[in-house]
Protein backbone atom coordinates (compact mmCIF):
# COMPACT_ATOMS: atom_id res chain seq x y z
CA UNK A 1 0.00 0.00 0.00
CA UNK A 2 1.24 3.42 -0.52
CA UNK A 3 2.17 5.32 2.49
CA UNK A 4 1.25 8.63 3.14
CA UNK A 5 3.44 9.50 5.56
CA UNK A 6 7.37 9.47 5.60
CA UNK A 7 6.95 7.56 9.01
CA UNK A 8 6.66 3.91 7.72
CA UNK A 9 9.43 1.48 8.51
CA UNK A 10 10.04 -1.73 7.08
CA UNK A 11 10.57 -4.54 9.46
CA UNK A 12 13.11 -7.51 8.72
CA UNK A 13 13.39 -10.70 10.84
CA UNK A 14 16.19 -12.20 8.77
CA UNK A 15 18.50 -13.68 11.40
CA UNK A 16 21.46 -11.96 13.34
CA UNK A 17 24.74 -12.07 11.87
CA UNK A 18 27.97 -13.82 13.87
CA UNK A 19 28.95 -10.10 15.17
CA UNK A 20 25.36 -9.19 16.11
CA UNK A 21 25.39 -12.54 17.82
CA UNK A 22 28.53 -11.53 20.03
CA UNK A 23 26.29 -8.21 21.24
CA UNK A 24 29.47 -6.69 22.05
CA UNK A 25 29.78 -3.92 19.40
CA UNK A 26 25.96 -3.07 20.70
CA UNK A 27 27.43 -3.19 24.21
CA UNK A 28 30.42 -0.93 23.21
CA UNK A 29 27.85 1.54 21.75
CA UNK A 30 25.75 1.68 24.48
CA UNK A 31 28.72 2.29 26.79
CA UNK A 32 29.80 5.10 24.68
CA UNK A 33 25.73 6.51 24.67
CA UNK A 34 26.36 6.59 28.81
CA UNK A 35 29.67 7.93 28.30
CA UNK A 36 28.18 10.98 26.43
CA UNK A 37 25.72 11.39 29.48
CA UNK A 38 28.15 11.44 31.84
CA UNK A 39 30.12 14.35 30.11
CA UNK A 40 26.81 16.38 29.29
CA UNK A 41 26.52 19.58 31.27
CA UNK A 42 23.43 18.43 34.01
CA UNK A 43 20.27 20.88 33.62
CA UNK A 44 19.13 20.36 37.21
CA UNK A 45 18.59 24.01 39.01
CA UNK A 46 19.47 23.30 43.02
CA UNK A 47 16.06 24.88 43.72
CA UNK A 48 16.79 26.56 47.58
CA UNK A 49 19.88 28.45 46.39
CA UNK A 50 19.18 28.46 42.82
CA UNK A 51 15.57 29.64 41.82
CA UNK A 52 14.53 29.50 38.17
CA UNK A 53 13.85 32.24 36.44
CA UNK A 54 10.11 32.63 35.41
CA UNK A 55 9.10 33.91 31.69
CA UNK A 56 7.73 37.76 31.51
CA UNK A 57 4.21 36.14 30.60
CA UNK A 58 4.31 33.86 33.76
CA UNK A 59 0.96 34.18 35.66
CA UNK A 60 0.98 34.09 38.84
CA UNK A 61 -1.06 35.28 42.44
CA UNK A 62 -2.69 38.30 41.44
CA UNK A 63 -2.22 42.02 42.76
CA UNK A 64 -4.23 44.76 43.15
CA UNK A 65 -2.32 47.84 41.86
CA UNK A 66 -2.17 51.52 43.36
CA UNK A 67 -1.01 54.53 41.90
CA UNK A 68 1.19 56.88 41.70
CA UNK A 69 -0.24 58.42 45.50
CA UNK A 70 -1.00 55.52 46.89
CA UNK A 71 -4.81 55.32 45.65
CA UNK A 72 -6.62 52.11 44.86
CA UNK A 73 -7.37 51.93 41.38
CA UNK A 74 -9.95 49.43 41.30
CA UNK A 75 -13.42 50.84 41.13
CA UNK A 76 -15.54 47.99 41.40
CA UNK A 77 -17.09 47.86 38.12
CA UNK A 78 -17.21 44.26 37.95
CA UNK A 79 -15.52 43.62 34.21
CA UNK A 80 -13.34 41.01 35.64
CA UNK A 81 -15.61 38.90 37.66
CA UNK A 82 -17.39 38.70 34.18
CA UNK A 83 -14.56 38.38 32.57
CA UNK A 84 -13.60 34.77 34.82
CA UNK A 85 -14.09 32.14 33.28
CA UNK A 86 -13.86 30.24 36.68
CA UNK A 87 -16.21 32.27 38.52
CA UNK A 88 -13.58 33.25 41.08
CA UNK A 89 -14.18 37.00 41.65
CA UNK A 90 -16.37 38.20 43.89
CA UNK A 91 -17.04 42.04 45.41
CA UNK A 92 -19.11 44.64 46.66
CA UNK A 93 -18.88 48.28 45.39
CA UNK A 94 -18.98 51.02 47.81
CA UNK A 95 -18.98 54.93 47.53
CA UNK A 96 -16.29 56.84 48.42
CA UNK A 97 -16.91 58.99 51.26
CA UNK A 98 -15.62 62.40 51.71
CA UNK A 99 -12.38 62.26 53.40
CA UNK A 100 -11.10 59.06 51.62
CA UNK A 101 -9.78 60.71 48.55
CA UNK A 102 -6.19 59.60 49.41
CA UNK A 103 -7.38 56.12 49.37
CA UNK A 104 -9.65 55.47 46.33
CA UNK A 105 -8.84 57.38 43.28
CA UNK A 106 -12.42 57.21 41.98
CA UNK A 107 -15.78 58.05 43.16
CA UNK A 108 -16.74 54.26 43.41
CA UNK A 109 -14.01 51.58 45.16
CA UNK A 110 -14.44 47.80 46.57
CA UNK A 111 -14.97 47.66 50.19
CA UNK A 112 -14.44 43.64 49.42
CA UNK A 113 -12.80 41.93 47.00
CA UNK A 114 -12.06 38.00 46.65
CA UNK A 115 -10.34 35.91 44.49
CA UNK A 116 -10.80 32.30 45.40
CA UNK A 117 -7.33 30.59 44.84
CA UNK A 118 -8.61 27.35 44.66
CA UNK A 119 -10.96 27.91 41.78
CA UNK A 120 -8.69 30.31 39.65
CA UNK A 121 -7.01 29.08 36.81
CA UNK A 122 -4.57 31.66 36.45
CA UNK A 123 -5.75 32.46 33.04
CA UNK A 124 -5.33 36.03 33.10
CA UNK A 125 -8.41 36.88 31.48
CA UNK A 126 -9.37 39.20 34.51
CA UNK A 127 -5.96 41.13 33.75
CA UNK A 128 -7.33 41.80 30.41
CA UNK A 129 -10.92 42.75 31.03
CA UNK A 130 -9.57 45.02 33.53
CA UNK A 131 -10.14 48.98 32.40
CA UNK A 132 -7.90 50.61 35.13
CA UNK A 133 -5.37 48.71 35.13
CA UNK A 134 -5.73 47.66 38.59
CA UNK A 135 -4.85 43.79 38.41
CA UNK A 136 -2.55 41.97 37.70
CA UNK A 137 -1.35 38.47 37.92
CA UNK A 138 2.55 38.60 39.17
CA UNK A 139 5.18 36.17 39.26
CA UNK A 140 4.20 35.25 42.71
CA UNK A 141 3.45 31.51 43.86
CA UNK A 142 0.48 31.22 45.97
CA UNK A 143 1.67 29.44 48.81
CA UNK A 144 0.04 26.43 50.18
CA UNK A 145 -2.35 25.91 52.98
CA UNK A 146 -3.69 22.98 55.47
CA UNK A 147 -7.75 25.28 55.33
CA UNK A 148 -9.50 26.05 52.25
CA UNK A 149 -10.99 28.77 53.53
CA UNK A 150 -7.56 30.45 53.74
CA UNK A 151 -7.06 30.24 49.98
CA UNK A 152 -9.98 32.89 49.65
CA UNK A 153 -7.80 35.75 48.97
CA UNK A 154 -9.05 38.81 50.39
CA UNK A 155 -8.29 42.55 49.99
CA UNK A 156 -5.65 42.45 52.71
CA UNK A 157 -3.43 39.98 50.52
CA UNK A 158 -4.23 41.02 46.95
CA UNK A 159 -3.93 44.92 47.42
CA UNK A 160 -0.49 46.00 47.52
CA UNK A 161 1.41 47.88 50.15
CA UNK A 162 3.20 51.38 49.32
CA UNK A 163 6.56 50.48 50.98
CA UNK A 164 6.65 46.86 49.21
CA UNK A 165 5.44 47.74 45.65
CA UNK A 166 4.77 44.94 43.30
CA UNK A 167 6.88 44.84 39.98
CA UNK A 168 4.70 44.21 37.05
CA UNK A 169 6.51 46.26 34.20
CA UNK A 170 6.64 43.38 32.44
CA UNK A 171 3.45 42.94 32.12
CA UNK A 172 2.04 46.91 31.64
CA UNK A 173 1.85 46.39 28.24
CA UNK A 174 -1.41 44.45 27.71
CA UNK A 175 -2.52 46.53 24.92
CA UNK A 176 -5.34 48.26 26.58
CA UNK A 177 -5.38 51.90 27.73
CA UNK A 178 -1.91 53.03 26.22
CA UNK A 179 -3.08 51.43 22.33
CA UNK A 180 -5.88 52.45 22.13
CA UNK B 1 58.31 -16.48 64.60
CA UNK B 2 59.39 -12.90 65.97
CA UNK B 3 56.93 -10.47 67.36
CA UNK B 4 58.17 -7.46 64.89
CA UNK B 5 56.45 -10.02 62.03
CA UNK B 6 53.07 -10.36 64.01
CA UNK B 7 53.30 -6.90 64.43
CA UNK B 8 53.39 -5.61 60.83
CA UNK B 9 51.04 -8.42 59.37
CA UNK B 10 48.56 -7.42 61.87
CA UNK B 11 49.15 -3.82 61.26
CA UNK B 12 48.98 -4.15 57.49
CA UNK B 13 45.64 -6.58 58.01
CA UNK B 14 44.40 -3.40 59.97
CA UNK B 15 44.95 -0.73 57.09
CA UNK B 16 43.87 -3.40 54.23
CA UNK B 17 40.70 -4.10 56.50
CA UNK B 18 39.79 -0.54 56.25
CA UNK B 19 41.05 0.58 53.03
CA UNK B 20 38.91 -2.23 51.89
CA UNK B 21 35.78 -1.28 53.73
CA UNK B 22 36.40 2.71 52.83
CA UNK B 23 36.56 1.85 49.53
CA UNK B 24 33.51 -0.17 49.44
CA UNK B 25 31.70 2.84 51.35
CA UNK B 26 32.95 5.48 48.63
CA UNK B 27 32.18 3.48 45.58
CA UNK B 28 28.48 3.37 47.06
CA UNK B 29 28.88 6.90 46.88
CA UNK B 30 30.69 7.12 43.43
CA UNK B 31 27.55 4.24 42.24
CA UNK B 32 25.25 6.94 43.35
CA UNK B 33 27.15 10.11 41.39
CA UNK B 34 27.37 8.05 38.57
CA UNK B 35 24.38 6.73 37.76
CA UNK B 36 23.25 10.49 38.22
CA UNK B 37 25.46 11.60 35.66
CA UNK B 38 24.54 8.55 33.39
CA UNK B 39 20.83 9.69 33.50
CA UNK B 40 21.91 13.70 33.21
CA UNK B 41 20.79 14.19 37.21
CA UNK B 42 23.17 15.66 39.71
CA UNK B 43 23.52 12.77 42.57
CA UNK B 44 23.73 13.47 46.21
CA UNK B 45 24.84 16.71 46.92
CA UNK B 46 23.60 17.31 50.59
CA UNK B 47 25.56 15.53 52.77
CA UNK B 48 29.06 17.81 52.99
CA UNK B 49 30.82 19.17 50.17
CA UNK B 50 29.63 17.42 46.81
CA UNK B 51 27.80 15.20 49.19
CA UNK B 52 30.62 13.75 50.21
CA UNK B 53 29.79 12.40 53.34
CA UNK B 54 26.78 10.89 52.15
CA UNK B 55 28.61 7.32 53.45
CA UNK B 56 28.55 7.93 56.70
CA UNK B 57 24.72 9.35 56.17
CA UNK B 58 23.82 5.69 54.59
CA UNK B 59 25.54 3.85 57.75
CA UNK B 60 23.76 5.89 60.56
CA UNK B 61 20.42 5.54 58.63
CA UNK B 62 21.11 1.45 58.03
CA UNK B 63 22.20 1.34 61.84
CA UNK B 64 18.97 3.24 63.39
CA UNK B 65 16.65 1.51 61.29
CA UNK B 66 14.72 -1.12 62.98
CA UNK B 67 16.32 -4.95 62.96
CA UNK B 68 13.54 -7.23 62.19
CA UNK B 69 13.81 -11.08 62.08
CA UNK B 70 10.31 -12.75 60.69
CA UNK B 71 8.37 -15.05 62.58
CA UNK B 72 8.99 -18.20 61.09
CA UNK B 73 12.45 -17.90 59.64
CA UNK B 74 15.58 -19.93 60.81
CA UNK B 75 16.96 -17.06 63.10
CA UNK B 76 20.74 -18.78 63.37
CA UNK B 77 20.72 -19.23 59.73
CA UNK B 78 19.49 -15.85 58.89
CA UNK B 79 21.56 -13.95 60.97
CA UNK B 80 24.83 -15.92 59.75
CA UNK B 81 23.97 -15.18 56.40
CA UNK B 82 25.46 -11.80 56.06
CA UNK B 83 28.22 -12.39 58.09
CA UNK B 84 29.30 -15.16 55.22
CA UNK B 85 28.83 -12.74 52.40
CA UNK B 86 30.84 -9.92 54.36
CA UNK B 87 33.47 -12.72 55.74
CA UNK B 88 34.18 -14.26 52.61
CA UNK B 89 34.32 -10.77 50.64
CA UNK B 90 37.37 -9.62 52.49
CA UNK B 91 39.15 -12.22 53.33
CA UNK B 92 40.27 -12.98 49.37
CA UNK B 93 42.41 -9.49 50.30
CA UNK B 94 44.96 -11.59 52.34
CA UNK B 95 46.48 -12.89 48.94
CA UNK B 96 46.41 -9.67 47.14
CA UNK B 97 50.10 -7.95 46.51
CA UNK B 98 49.10 -4.42 46.60
CA UNK B 99 52.57 -3.35 45.49
CA UNK B 100 56.29 -4.17 45.38
CA UNK B 101 58.59 -4.92 49.21
CA UNK B 102 58.64 -1.76 51.28
CA UNK B 103 61.28 -0.95 53.42
CA UNK B 104 60.40 0.59 56.51
CA UNK B 105 63.22 0.54 59.70
CA UNK B 106 65.77 -1.55 58.04
CA UNK B 107 62.69 -4.09 57.00
CA UNK B 108 61.57 -5.43 54.16
CA UNK B 109 58.07 -5.86 54.36
CA UNK B 110 55.73 -7.03 51.70
CA UNK B 111 52.51 -5.72 50.96
CA UNK B 112 50.82 -9.31 50.89
CA UNK B 113 49.51 -10.85 53.84
CA UNK B 114 50.11 -14.19 52.97
CA UNK B 115 51.62 -15.16 49.69
CA UNK B 116 50.02 -18.57 49.38
CA UNK B 117 51.83 -21.13 46.49
CA UNK B 118 48.24 -21.91 45.71
CA UNK B 119 46.83 -18.15 45.33
CA UNK B 120 44.75 -18.69 42.20
CA UNK B 121 42.70 -21.95 44.05
CA UNK B 122 42.51 -20.12 46.92
CA UNK B 123 40.40 -17.33 45.84
CA UNK B 124 38.50 -19.55 43.67
CA UNK B 125 37.58 -21.32 46.80
CA UNK B 126 36.99 -18.67 49.05
CA UNK B 127 34.60 -16.72 46.01
CA UNK B 128 32.47 -20.15 45.68
CA UNK B 129 32.16 -20.08 49.54
CA UNK B 130 30.74 -16.43 48.97
CA UNK B 131 27.33 -17.70 47.41
CA UNK B 132 26.75 -19.33 50.77
CA UNK B 133 26.12 -16.46 52.59
CA UNK B 134 23.37 -15.61 49.68
CA UNK B 135 21.89 -18.91 49.73
CA UNK B 136 21.98 -19.16 53.38
CA UNK B 137 20.20 -15.94 54.03
CA UNK B 138 17.74 -16.73 50.94
CA UNK B 139 16.83 -19.92 52.15
CA UNK B 140 16.41 -18.49 55.86
CA UNK B 141 14.11 -15.64 55.57
CA UNK B 142 11.47 -18.52 54.35
CA UNK B 143 10.13 -16.31 51.88
CA UNK B 144 9.90 -17.63 47.60
CA UNK B 145 11.12 -14.24 46.48
CA UNK B 146 14.05 -14.94 48.66
CA UNK B 147 14.41 -18.37 47.59
CA UNK B 148 14.18 -17.61 44.09
CA UNK B 149 17.02 -15.23 44.15
CA UNK B 150 18.95 -17.68 46.17
CA UNK B 151 18.20 -20.72 43.60
CA UNK B 152 19.51 -17.92 40.53
CA UNK B 153 22.84 -16.85 42.99
CA UNK B 154 23.92 -20.72 43.38
CA UNK B 155 23.09 -21.72 39.60
CA UNK B 156 24.33 -18.88 38.17
CA UNK B 157 27.67 -19.36 40.71
CA UNK B 158 28.10 -22.64 39.36
CA UNK B 159 28.05 -22.02 35.59
CA UNK B 160 29.89 -19.03 35.34
CA UNK B 161 32.57 -20.91 38.12
CA UNK B 162 33.60 -23.20 35.49
CA UNK B 163 34.01 -20.61 32.83
CA UNK B 164 35.70 -18.72 34.93
CA UNK B 165 38.42 -21.25 36.17
CA UNK B 166 38.91 -23.19 32.83
CA UNK B 167 39.65 -19.15 31.55
CA UNK B 168 42.05 -18.70 34.25
CA UNK B 169 43.96 -21.77 33.23
CA UNK B 170 45.47 -20.04 30.14
CA UNK B 171 47.57 -17.47 32.89
CA UNK B 172 48.74 -20.58 35.11
CA UNK B 173 50.18 -21.78 31.84
CA UNK B 174 51.73 -18.82 30.98
CA UNK B 175 53.32 -18.16 33.69
CA UNK B 176 53.73 -21.67 35.32
CA UNK B 177 52.89 -20.72 38.91
CA UNK B 178 49.17 -20.76 40.72
CA UNK B 179 51.03 -17.66 43.30
CA UNK B 180 49.70 -14.54 43.02
CA UNK B 181 53.14 -12.85 43.09
CA UNK B 182 54.50 -15.10 40.87
CA UNK B 183 52.01 -13.94 38.42
CA UNK B 184 52.34 -9.90 38.64
CA UNK B 185 56.26 -10.52 38.88
CA UNK B 186 56.24 -12.17 35.32
CA UNK B 187 53.97 -8.95 33.72
CA UNK B 188 57.36 -6.98 34.88
CA UNK B 189 56.75 -3.32 33.20
CA UNK B 190 54.32 -3.09 30.06
CA UNK B 191 54.60 -6.62 29.72
CA UNK B 192 50.80 -7.49 30.82
CA UNK B 193 49.07 -10.73 29.81
CA UNK B 194 46.20 -8.50 28.70
CA UNK B 195 48.05 -8.18 25.51
CA UNK B 196 48.65 -12.14 25.48
CA UNK B 197 45.37 -13.24 26.43
CA UNK B 198 42.50 -10.76 25.60
CA UNK B 199 39.95 -13.35 25.02
CA UNK B 200 40.69 -14.90 28.36
CA UNK B 201 40.44 -11.45 29.99
CA UNK B 202 36.81 -10.71 28.14
CA UNK B 203 35.59 -14.45 29.70
CA UNK B 204 36.79 -13.78 32.81
CA UNK B 205 35.94 -9.73 33.04
CA UNK B 206 31.92 -11.29 31.95
CA UNK B 207 32.26 -14.03 34.63
CA UNK B 208 33.36 -11.57 37.39
CA UNK B 209 30.75 -9.90 36.46
CA UNK B 210 28.36 -12.92 37.29
CA UNK B 211 30.34 -13.73 40.37
CA UNK B 212 30.08 -10.00 42.30
CA UNK B 213 26.18 -10.72 40.85
CA UNK B 214 26.38 -7.03 39.28
CA UNK B 215 24.20 -6.17 36.41
CA UNK B 216 23.55 -7.59 33.70
CA UNK B 217 24.27 -10.49 36.05
CA UNK B 218 21.91 -9.81 39.16
CA UNK B 219 19.58 -11.81 38.85
CA UNK B 220 19.55 -13.25 42.71
CA UNK B 221 18.30 -9.07 43.61
CA UNK B 222 16.28 -8.47 40.52
CA UNK B 223 14.08 -6.05 41.95
CA UNK B 224 11.94 -5.80 39.39
CA UNK B 225 11.08 -9.43 39.35
CA UNK B 226 11.60 -10.33 42.91
CA UNK B 227 11.17 -7.44 45.00
CA UNK B 228 14.76 -7.47 46.28
CA UNK B 229 15.69 -11.19 45.73
CA UNK B 230 17.42 -12.94 48.51
CA UNK B 231 17.67 -9.85 50.70
CA UNK B 232 13.88 -9.17 50.22
CA UNK B 233 13.25 -9.95 54.51
CA UNK B 234 16.81 -8.25 55.44
CA UNK B 235 16.42 -4.52 57.39
CA UNK B 236 18.58 -2.79 59.03
CA UNK B 237 22.83 -3.66 59.19
CA UNK B 238 22.05 -7.15 57.70
CA UNK B 239 21.19 -5.79 54.76
CA UNK B 240 23.79 -3.06 54.73
CA UNK B 241 26.19 -5.82 54.90
CA UNK B 242 24.66 -7.88 52.14
CA UNK B 243 25.12 -4.58 50.29
CA UNK B 244 28.03 -4.02 51.17
CA UNK B 245 29.79 -7.09 50.77
CA UNK B 246 29.15 -6.72 46.76
CA UNK B 247 30.84 -3.69 47.02
CA UNK B 248 33.67 -5.04 49.08
CA UNK B 249 33.92 -7.83 46.53
CA UNK B 250 33.22 -5.61 43.27
CA UNK B 251 36.37 -3.83 44.87
CA UNK B 252 38.21 -7.54 45.08
CA UNK B 253 37.53 -8.36 41.65
CA UNK B 254 38.79 -5.46 40.36
CA UNK B 255 41.71 -5.93 42.38
CA UNK B 256 41.85 -9.27 40.56
CA UNK B 257 41.75 -8.27 37.13
CA UNK B 258 44.62 -5.51 37.59
CA UNK B 259 46.54 -7.99 39.29
CA UNK B 260 45.98 -11.10 36.12
CA UNK B 261 45.71 -9.16 33.15
CA UNK B 262 46.77 -5.73 33.89
CA UNK B 263 50.42 -6.16 35.74
CA UNK B 264 49.01 -5.73 39.64
CA UNK B 265 51.30 -2.45 40.50
CA UNK B 266 53.88 -3.13 37.57
CA UNK B 267 54.08 0.28 35.32
CA UNK B 268 55.78 0.98 32.31
CA UNK B 269 58.98 2.50 32.91
CA UNK B 270 59.35 1.21 36.16
CA UNK B 271 63.06 0.40 36.20
CA UNK B 272 64.09 4.21 36.80
CA UNK B 273 62.86 3.62 40.10
CA UNK B 274 63.57 1.59 43.50
CA UNK B 275 63.19 1.07 47.18
CA UNK B 276 60.23 2.95 48.49
CA UNK B 277 59.88 5.32 45.42
CA UNK B 278 58.70 2.17 43.47
CA UNK B 279 56.32 0.61 46.58
CA UNK B 280 54.67 3.78 46.59
CA UNK B 281 54.34 4.77 42.67
CA UNK B 282 53.30 0.75 42.56
CA UNK B 283 50.62 1.07 45.08
CA UNK B 284 49.56 3.88 43.27
CA UNK B 285 49.33 2.07 39.98
CA UNK B 286 48.01 -0.71 41.30
CA UNK B 287 44.88 1.42 43.04
CA UNK B 288 44.34 3.42 39.19
CA UNK B 289 43.89 0.12 37.67
CA UNK B 290 41.78 -1.15 40.20
CA UNK B 291 39.38 2.07 40.62
CA UNK B 292 39.20 1.92 36.49
CA UNK B 293 37.75 -1.62 36.56
CA UNK B 294 35.15 -0.47 39.74
CA UNK B 295 34.47 2.54 37.24
CA UNK B 296 34.03 0.14 34.41
CA UNK B 297 31.75 -2.69 36.65
CA UNK B 298 29.53 0.71 37.27
CA UNK B 299 29.56 2.13 34.08
CA UNK B 300 28.19 -1.47 32.47
CA UNK B 301 25.72 -1.63 35.22
CA UNK B 302 23.78 1.58 34.23
CA UNK B 303 24.25 1.07 30.38
CA UNK B 304 23.35 -2.93 30.09
CA UNK B 305 20.14 -4.05 30.79
CA UNK B 306 19.52 -7.16 33.12
CA UNK B 307 19.42 -10.87 31.07
CA UNK B 308 16.69 -13.19 31.36
CA UNK B 309 17.83 -16.04 33.06
CA UNK B 310 17.76 -18.50 29.93
CA UNK B 311 20.03 -16.24 28.30
CA UNK B 312 22.09 -16.14 30.97
CA UNK B 313 22.50 -20.07 31.15
CA UNK B 314 22.94 -19.95 27.52
CA UNK B 315 25.92 -17.52 27.79
CA UNK B 316 27.30 -19.52 30.04
CA UNK B 317 27.22 -22.76 29.08
CA UNK B 318 26.86 -22.51 25.59
CA UNK B 319 29.20 -19.84 25.09
CA UNK B 320 31.60 -18.69 27.36
CA UNK B 321 32.82 -22.40 28.55
CA UNK B 322 33.32 -23.61 25.11
CA UNK B 323 35.39 -20.15 24.20
CA UNK B 324 36.99 -20.99 27.24
CA UNK B 325 38.21 -24.11 26.52
CA UNK B 326 39.04 -23.91 23.03
CA UNK B 327 41.14 -20.57 24.36
CA UNK B 328 43.07 -22.94 27.13
CA UNK B 329 43.37 -25.47 24.21
CA UNK B 330 45.22 -23.27 21.56
CA UNK B 331 47.51 -21.65 24.35
CA UNK B 332 48.60 -24.73 25.44
CA UNK B 333 49.22 -26.10 21.84
CA UNK B 334 51.76 -22.67 21.57
CA UNK B 335 52.96 -23.30 24.43
CA UNK B 336 53.93 -26.45 24.13
CA UNK B 337 55.22 -25.96 20.60
CA UNK B 338 57.24 -23.12 21.73
CA UNK B 339 58.99 -25.26 24.02
CA UNK B 340 59.93 -27.67 21.80
CA UNK B 341 57.53 -30.53 22.90
CA UNK B 342 56.42 -31.36 19.33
Amino acid sequence: MESFTNRKKVVSDKPMTFIEKLYLPSIFSGMMITMKHILTRKKTIKYPEEIRVFAPVYRGQHVLKRDEEGRENCTACGLCAVACPAEAITMVADERKRGEENLYREEKYASTYEINMLRCIFCGLCEEACPKEAIFLTDRIVPTEFERANFIYGKDKLVESMEDRIDISLRQNTGKRGAI
Amino acid sequence: MDTALLIEKFTLVVIIFLISLGVAAYSTYFERKLAAWIQDRIGPDRAGPFGLLQPIADGVKMFMKEDFIPKNSDKWLFIIGPGISMFTALITSTIIPWGPPIEIFGRQISLQIADFNIGILFIFGVVSIGVYGIMIGGWASNNKYSLFGAIRASSQMISYELAMGISLITIILLTGSLSLTDIVKSQHGMNWNIFYQPVCFLIFFICSLAETNRAPFDLAECESELVGGYHTEYSSMKLGLFLFAEYVSMFISSALMAILFFGGYNFPGMDYFDGNTLAILGVLAFFTKTFLFIFVFMWIRWTIPRFRFDQLMHLGWKTLIPAAIINMLITAIVIAFHKGWF
